[in-house]
This record gives C-alpha cells, structure tokens and sequence, in this order.
C-alpha cells in the first residue's frame, strides 16, 4: 500500500506500448473507408446548393438509365418516422428530424443537405445527374437574426417550448429554458463591482482528419451488415433500425478503426443510405464523404452568443451570476445550450446563479456534439468575465480564481454538493509552474481561464476470455479512438496481475459483445474500464476456485497474488502457487474455460477541471496571434496511461487554439458555404504551436476502481477565453469575439490607435 | 425523507415553479412514481430527461439507485458528451 | 477512352497497373492497388494523410496522376518497415505516444523520414515547418515533434 492508502499498481500508470499501435505505424490497420467487400459499387449523395429550399420534384429517371448505375434513392425510400425523442451523443433528438436530416424530405434546409443518392460500380457513373426542382426560400444563418420576428421560419410546426403561455405562432426558437439557484437579483444588491458583457462565437467543425465511410450489405434474407467508423457500433445499429424500420437482431456492425471523431461520429449520416441503397441494388455498397462534405454535410458545435454578468465584493468574492445564451443548432432542435448552461459559472463556489438558454434553428447543417459540448461556448464568456474582473480588482487572475474556486463540499453552481474534486490543485499547478513566471516583452500578454466538465459513464460491457496458455483477450464494444485498447488492457493486467503483453484487447462487433453505449462523454476509460476491472475480477474469482478444487480447500482460503493462486496462509495448507498458465493449461479438466462477463451501468464518474495559462506575442502590424508558451493542467482522478492522457490534454488544448484564433464558416449572401475545405477552414498547423506543457494531477475519483475520471473533453474548454485574456494583457484591447483571426485582431488595433488619437 | 431541488425550467413548469419539495422515496424509481402522483408529467420527465444526483454523485438511467435519509437529490437535464 | 498501363517502382518492387487518364496516384494506391496505408484527409493537397515520396522527394498522392508515376520510384508507408523491423520513426512514435486515432500516422511518417533524409539535425522549428503541411486533429502535435527530433538524436548516434 502506498501511504495515502491507494493500492500498489504494477500496470496502471505505466506507459506500455499501446496494442494496436504497430498496425497504426505500418498502414495495416483498417479505418472507414479501407474496407471493401467483392462486387461493392460506389454510393454518392447529391446535395442541396441552396441553404433554404421547397423541393418541388426530383426526377431520377435520366440517373436510372444511365450504363453502371445501380440504384437511386431519395427520402421517399425511408419511412416516415414519427417524432420521438432520443438522447444522442450530446443531448436530446428527435429520429423524426434525424431521419430528414438523413435525407430532405420536403424542403432542404441548409447547403449541402443530402437530397438523393446513387450507388454505380463507378464513381464517375454515380454522379450520375438527378434532376431536382427546387423553389428557393428566404434562409437565416446568424443566431440573433434567427430570432427576430419576421425571420425565415425553417419549419411551421416549431412552436417555442418553455414559454407560458404556449406561443402560437411557429418560430425558429426550439427551446427556452432557464436554470435558477438562489436569488440573483438579490445578490447583485450585496456586489460592489459588476462586469457584465456580450460575447460571440463560430461554429467550429470537429475536423476530424477522416471523413465518414462505410460499407453496407443487405442480403436477401433481409440480415444487414455494416462496416463503418463511428463512435459507437450499437450507436450506429440502434439508429440504422431505427431510420429504417429493421430490427435491431438484423443488423451486425462492425466497427472498422476511427480516424478521429471528438464528438462528430456520435451519430450516423451515410450508413442508412448505403442499406438502402444495397437492398435497392442487391450489391454491397461503399460510401465515402469528400472534405468539402464533411463540412457542408455533417455538424459542427454551436456558435452563439453568451451575455454574461457577474457580481463581486471587493475583496474578490464572486456572489453572483447572470447569463444569458442562444446557441444556434443548425437546422434541427438540440444544440448543446443545456449543458452550455450547467457548465458556466461551475469552476466558482456560486450560490445565486440564473442562466437563461435559447435553442434556436438556422440554416445550417444540424450541430453535433463537440468535446465538451457547450461548454467551451459559455465558459469563454464567463471566464473573459472573469479576468475583466481580475483587472478592475487589481488581482491577480489566478489569486481570484483560487479565492472563488469549487472544492470538495461546495454546492456547485448547478446544483449538487461536489465530492472529491482538483480545480483548486489545477490552480495551484498552474501558479507553481515556471511558465508563470517567465518575463514577456513588448506585445506579448499572459492570460489564463480555468474549466470544467461532469463527464459521464453509462453502459458498458466487457468480456475476458482466458485462453489456454494462460493470456487474455479483453473485448469490449468501444471503439478506440485515442488509446482506449491500451487502457482496458492496462486495468485487466493489473487484476489478473499478469504483464500488459499478455492481454489482447478487441473492439468487437456488436453481435460479439454485450451493449456498450457510445465512445463519448469522456465515458470509455472511466466505465467500460470498470466492466473491465469487473469481469477480470470475476476471472480471477474462477482461478481461485479452479486452484481451490485443485488443492482441495475452501476457495476462501485461497488468494490471487501477482498473477498466482497462492495459499491464503500457513493454516490453508502448503502448495506450490499455481500460476494463470497453470490454471489455465489445466482449465478443461476443473471445469472447463475460465471466461466472465460484466455488463454494467457506471454510475458517479467524477467531474473534471483544468485551467490553462498561455502567453502570446500579437502583431499590431498583420493582427497575427503567435502561441508562445501553452500550459494545461488537468485532474485526471488517475492517470492509467499517462501518455495517452497527456495526449488528450495536448490535442484538446490545441483545437482550443483553434476555435480561438481560425476556426469559422464563411457563407455567402446566398447561405452557401464558401469555405469547406482544409485550405480555408484552418485548423492549427504544427508551425502555428509551440510545445503542450502538461500537469497532470491526481485527486482518485472514489467511485472508479483506480480512481479514473474522464480526461478527453475538459481541455477543450479553457484554452478560447485564455487566449482572448493573454491577447487583453498582451494589447489591451478586450476581444469579444471568436475567432479572434488576423483580420479582427488588425481591426481592433486599429480603432485603439483611432480612439487614442 | 429527501430534499428534492429543481434547479431547471424543464422540470419547475410542472410544479408551478416551486424549486424545492421533499419526498419520501427512497429509490429513483420511487422519486419518479412520487412526482409523477404529485405533479403529472414531472415523473416522465425525470425518468426520460433528467439525471439525477444524490448527495453530489451523478445518475443517469439508474432507477434502482438509493435515496438514503436526508439525501440532497438535484433534478439536472441529463449529460451527454462529445 | 482505354486505360493507361503504367510501370512503376512502389516500395522497391517493379509495380503495373492501369487507371484512368484522371485518376489520382492516391486512388491508383487505394483503388487498384489495395495499398490502403496512404490515406484520404481531404483529396485537395491540405492535410498530407496521403503524403508518399516519388523519387524521394515528398508529395501528396492526391495532387498527383497516376499516369505520373511510369518510370518512377514511389515511397509508402507500407514499405517503411523493413519487415519486422520497424523504421526508427515507428518505433518512435509509438514509444512517444504521438498518435491517438491514427489516420494521420502514415502522411506523418513519411513525411518526417522525407525530413530526416534531407536534414538530419533538424531544429524544433525546422521540423515543425516541414511537418506544417500535415494535418493531426488528436495530439496537438507535441509528442510528434517529439518523437521526430528525438528519433533524429538517435539515427544521428547521439541521445
């Protein structure tokens, strides 16, 4: 035992060679669109070019005719689905709209909707030309010109839920809601200094470097087989039978690798046409997005606009909070505005909080999850706020921070009384570090915003399976998108007590493992990675008792020590331990194969905080943002790999930078999307960065077996408001604005010179 | 006897606004039957909607979870991820 | 129109195929040749997923034609290893930790041993300069860097 009472771990911490990592150097390994099955044919979408439309009439017959097309199909191939309510990977949908958004049905409702498809043995033959009669409508892109009266109305039933008394007429207000603890007005009484300040944000893409593929089978007995990239099989399955009215027993997905998803592949766009196009076609039928698609057809996150206000004592102590949100959701309902709202003012011990949400349509391509989902957008707002606040106080930000910051037993700002949790040693990481001290020059500026997400666990299962020369296969219904196979082997190893080498972890089909919900929500490590622990505790339980009949004795007279059955004590008898090889090797003839299940419902993962600090150098001259330094710190509850936790902090750090200083869609008058492609949607580049400095702490999440919380969302957070704070110390000049490109940063310089002058 | 606290406009339409009751229940699946008999839909809406926390620890489809004596149990729109 | 007949040299091996006048070196890898290491990002030369080398000089598979590589020797990452053994590079990466979903890894690769080849003692600057036109949406880049300069280190003898 270490001192602090936690276990000894041989495995968990370490930083083995990840399993599926040679396939990954070499080429080997399979993602969406390397798999192909004999006979497939090529699937296209077509897509709508305008970004509100009627459709009057498609008329496919010229692409029927046309030598090597296949089958041709349009949303009147899919049932009519009734609207029904379904958590997807960031919050509630409805299959009615997710189905439309599959394929148009009446009207298109942004550019790049997919109206029809055509499956062909070419490529060249399956853009095959449909003709679409389209009566182009009025459409609405920004937010706030969304939820004027008299704006272009995306659909005639969508009356605004959370208003009394009902409205009656339609609007493109989904949802209002409004999340209240304490009494704010009363509390901004007792505040001597007020902040209060709007705030704006793009829509960033996911920009996931592998577009959406797969390949679909419909044999004649009706069984349909998928193979596909994706965040989760039994996601994908669920919602193919779902869309298309098949049960749920007649389909089989296979999830192939998955080149990066972040929240984007929680949910499918091209797998149900390529069923119906195969069924159609009586072929296998491989679909695979161009870049141009992925950003036209499939979701960014949520821009939107964030008010913020906040209330202080003079001595630092934040009393209250006031917000107000309206995350556009692209074309359907469901932006991340819940979460938005939840996750605002989490980082501070806050009783009087009131957050107003508005979800809100527009002629987008409908939003979808994004690390974190929502919270980068509020937070970017209240943390600006806060260092605001940090320099009319005279603080130092970080000292302000801590002075405000959630511990154990706070009653968090949305609610609950939080148990163990690390922001205020995120903080105090972030103090202690050298990057905190550094001098800067001329133009250069220090900011620094702290974050917060629950993450969540969920359903998960696992399998273990002995084989008889004494290793282990681990399989799991998870794909791995960042390491996960190297983490689950990690936690077997460590309570079968048998080296890392020896487990072989697998991301099944999902008619070879039991249901796992989705890879999200920072979910996997966390309770997949309990089911693990779990069924390799039921392992080690058979061993106990195959060594028991072995020797004889009682079972509980047995213990399972670094990988042997070893006598419990003097009194149970003297015998050699028996080995996992031993046991295993023998295993047919005490019983049979040592094989266990756990299939659970995880419970209680544990919140996570980060707080970043960077430093950037502006120049007046071209409103170029240079990242000099880059620090984030994390409670990762425990850090199984650390390597790979490291790499989930780096990467949601530099998506951050992203968001902050490039990321934007730019449409043009007619609400077509002028920018869909790498050249001109600039994620960060590795000239762009300087190294990622990490800290990552550890306060153990009690309701994890090791002590694990969900690491992958949290470092996206922090790093909009951080940069927008270094670039006010660097310049004095308070952007409020996302991104905070050149062109913004110039213009801003320019009207300080202005003013001054 | 649990505090229930209804931070959320989702879940106070159904109670006319009131932000905190008690209940009795001693599971979610009891919390939810209670609310459901008090106030008609909110009991729906907690089960298909919410999650639900007790004593600060999160749940999410959890019925059979406990709601010991005095618990502090927070109605919160469930939580998803990217 | 009939199809071209190309002969080429791809990993070391003497390589025929046919394609079309318009298809892409990155479609003739993928499509005819099954040689699916060399990725698709975004088809327009901006990301490098399917960066290989012809003639040892560092391209994008998708900005090239396939009727372009008669006569010419053509580097992918499926030729890397020798083997077994993995190129230093490899090894590195993985000991690094500097790939999480990994579509990005193979453009990476051969791009950084293109770098290598021409600059063995590259600075951190320099590396991330020639590595600036390869796209990775998981790491960051950090341990990528890392692991280039430090592989570097190594094949120079030095650590």
């Amino acid at each position: 035992m270490a001192p602090d009472g936690t276990p000894d771990l041989k495995v968990v911490g370490t930083r083995p060679i990840r399993p599926d990592g040679v396939d990954k150097v070499t080429g080997r390994a399979q993602f969406g669109a390397d798999f192909q099955l004999p006979g497939q044919l090529v699937g296209k979408v077509l897509r709508s070019p305008h970004a509100h439309a009627r459709i009057r009439s498609i008329d496919t017959s010229k692409a029927e005719a046309i030598p090597g097309v296949k089958a041709v199909m349009t949303a009147a191939d899919l049932p009519e689905i009734t609207s029904e309510e379904a958590f997807v990977g960031e919050g509630p949908a409805d299959f009615k709209d997710m189905s439309d958004n599959t394929m148009a049905r009446r009207k298109t409702l942004y550019d790049g909707h997919a109206v029809a498809a055509v499956a062909a043995t070419s490529a060249a033959a399956a853009d095959a030309a449909i003709a679409v009669d389209y009566e182009v409508l009025p459409h609405v892109i920004d937010v706030e010109d969304a939820m004027v009266e008299g704006a272009p109305v995306l659909h005639d039933d969508m009356f605004t839920s959370g208003l009394d008394p009902k409205p009656t007429t339609p609007s493109n207000v989904a949802k209002r809601m409004v999340f209240e603890l304490g009494d704010v007005d009363a509390a901004f009484e007792k505040a001597d200094i007020v902040i209060e300040r709007k705030y704006k944000t793009a829509p960033v893409h996911q920009g996931y470097i592998e577009p959406h593929a797969c390949v679909a089978q419909y044999a004649a007995d009706g069984q349909v087989q998928i193979y596909c990239s994706s965040q989760g099989q039994f996601m994908v399955r669920a919602y193919v039978a779902k869309l298309l009215g098949i049960d749920i027993s007649e389909i089989r997905v296979t999830p192939l690798e998955i080149g990066g998803g972040f929240g984007g592949k929680t949910l499918v766009y091209l797998e149900p046409l390529a069923v119906v196009l195969s069924r159609k076609s009586g072929r296998p039928v491989k679909m695979a997005m161009t870049r141009e698609e992925v950003f036209r057809g499939s979701g960014p996150t949520s821009g939107g606009t964030v008010w913020v206000k906040i209330g202080a004592k003079r001595d630092g102590t934040i009393v209250a909070g006031d917000s107000v949100l309206k995350f556009q959701a692209g074309a359907y309902a469901g932006s991340p505005v819940g979460p938005g709202c939840m996750t605002a003012f989490a980082v501070y011990d806050l009783q009087d909080v009131r957050i107003t949400g508005y979800d809100v349509v527009t002629n987008r391509p409908k939003v979808a999850a994004y690390r974190a989902p929502g919270a980068p957008i509020s937070n970017f707002g209240v943390e600006s706020a806060v260092d605001e606040l940090a320099h009319k106080l005279g603080m130092d930000p970080v000292e302000l921070r801590l002075k405000n910051a959630a511990k154990k037993g706070t009653k968090a700002a949305y609610g609950p009384t939080f148990g163990d949790i690390g922001c205020v040693e995120t903080l105090e990481a972030v103090k202690d570090h050298p990057n905190y001290k550094v001098p800067l020059g001329p133009n250069q500026g220090r900011g620094v915003a702290a974050g917060f997400w629950f993450n969540i666990g969920g359903e998960s299962s696992a399998t273990v399976n002995i084989n008889e020369d004494g290793t282990a296969v681990v399989a799991t219904g998870n794909p791995d998108i960042g390491g996960s196979r190297a983490s689950m082997a990690m936690m077997a190893a460590e309570v079968l007590g048998i080296d890392v080498e020896r487990v072989r972890p697998i991301v099944a089909d999902t008619s070879s493992v039991g249901y796992c919900f989705l890879t999200g929500g920072s979910r996997v490590t966390f309770a997949t990675g309990m089911a693990v622990v779990e069924a390799s505790k039921s392992v080690v339980n058979e061993l106990k008792a195959r060594a028991a009949k072995t020797w004889d004795i009682p079972v509980d007279a047995v213990e399972w020590q670094d990988g042997e059955a070893i006598p419990a004590g003097s009194n149970a008898g003297d015998f050699e331990p028996l080995s996992l090889e031993d046991l295993a090797a023998k295993s047919g003839r005490t019983g049979g194969p040592i094989a266990a299940t756990s299939s659970l419902n995880a419970q209680g993962a544990g919140p996570g905080f980060g707080t970043h600090l960077v430093d950037v150098e502006v120049d007046r001259e071209t409103g170029h943002v240079k990242v000099l330094r880059y620090l984030a710190t994390q409670d990762a509850g425990r850090a199984i790999h650390p390597s790979y936790v490291e790499g989930q902090i780096q990467g949601g750090a530099v998506q951050g930078i992203g968001w902050a200083l490039n990321e934007e869609y730019i449409y043009d008058d007619k609400g077509r999307l002028e920018n869909p492609g790498f050249l001109d949607y600039r994620i960060p580049v590795a000239s762009d960065l300087p190294m990622i400095d990490t800290v990552v702490i550890e306060v153990p999440n009690p309701r994890h077996p090791y002590g694990a919380r969900g690491v992958g969302e949290v470092p996206i957070v922090p790093p909009m408001a951080a940069m927008a704070n270094a670039i006010q110390d660097a310049i004095g000049i308070r952007l409020t604005e996302l991104p905070m490109s050149p062109p913004k940063v110039r213009k801003a310089v320019d009207e300080q010179a202005a003013a001054e002058e | 006897m649990a505090r229930i606290v209804l931070t959320h406009s989702a879940c106070r339409q159904y109670t006319g606004g009131m932000a905190e009751l008690e209940s009795d229940a001693t599971s979610i699946r009891g919390l939810v039957r209670d609310l459901e008999v008090r106030f008609p839909g909110l009991g729906r809406q907690v089960e298909e909607s919410m999650a639900v926390a007790i004593d600060g620890v999160m749940h999410q489809d959890d019925l059979t979870a406990p709601i010991p004596e005095g618990a502090e149990v927070y109605l919160l729109p469930r939580i998803g991820g990217g | 129109m009939a199809k071209h007949h190309i002969s080429t040299t791809i990993n070391g091996e003497p390589v025929e195929f046919l394609c079309n006048t318009e298809q892409t070196m990155l479609d003739v890898l993928r499509d005819e040749l099954h040689l699916t290491g060399t990725k698709e990002g975004c088809a327009t030369g901006d990301c490098g997923a399917c960066s290989i080398t012809v003639d040892g000089r560092l391209v994008c598979s998708c900005l090239m034609l396939g009727v372009e590589a008669e006569g010419h020797a053509i580097q992918t990452i499926e030729g890397m290893a020798d083997g077994d053994q993995l190129h230093p590079l490899q090894q590195k990466f993985l000991e690094y930790a500097a790939l999480q979903c990994g579509i990005c890894t193979p453009g990476f690769l051969v791009a950084s041993r293109a770098l290598l080849e021409r600059n063995p003692n590259p600075t951190e600057e320099e590396a991330r300069y020639w590595l600036a036109g390869n796209l990775c949406r998981c790491t960051g880049y950090d341990k990528i860097i890392r692991a280039v300069l430090d592989t570097a280190a190594d094949m120079r003898g030095v650590s």
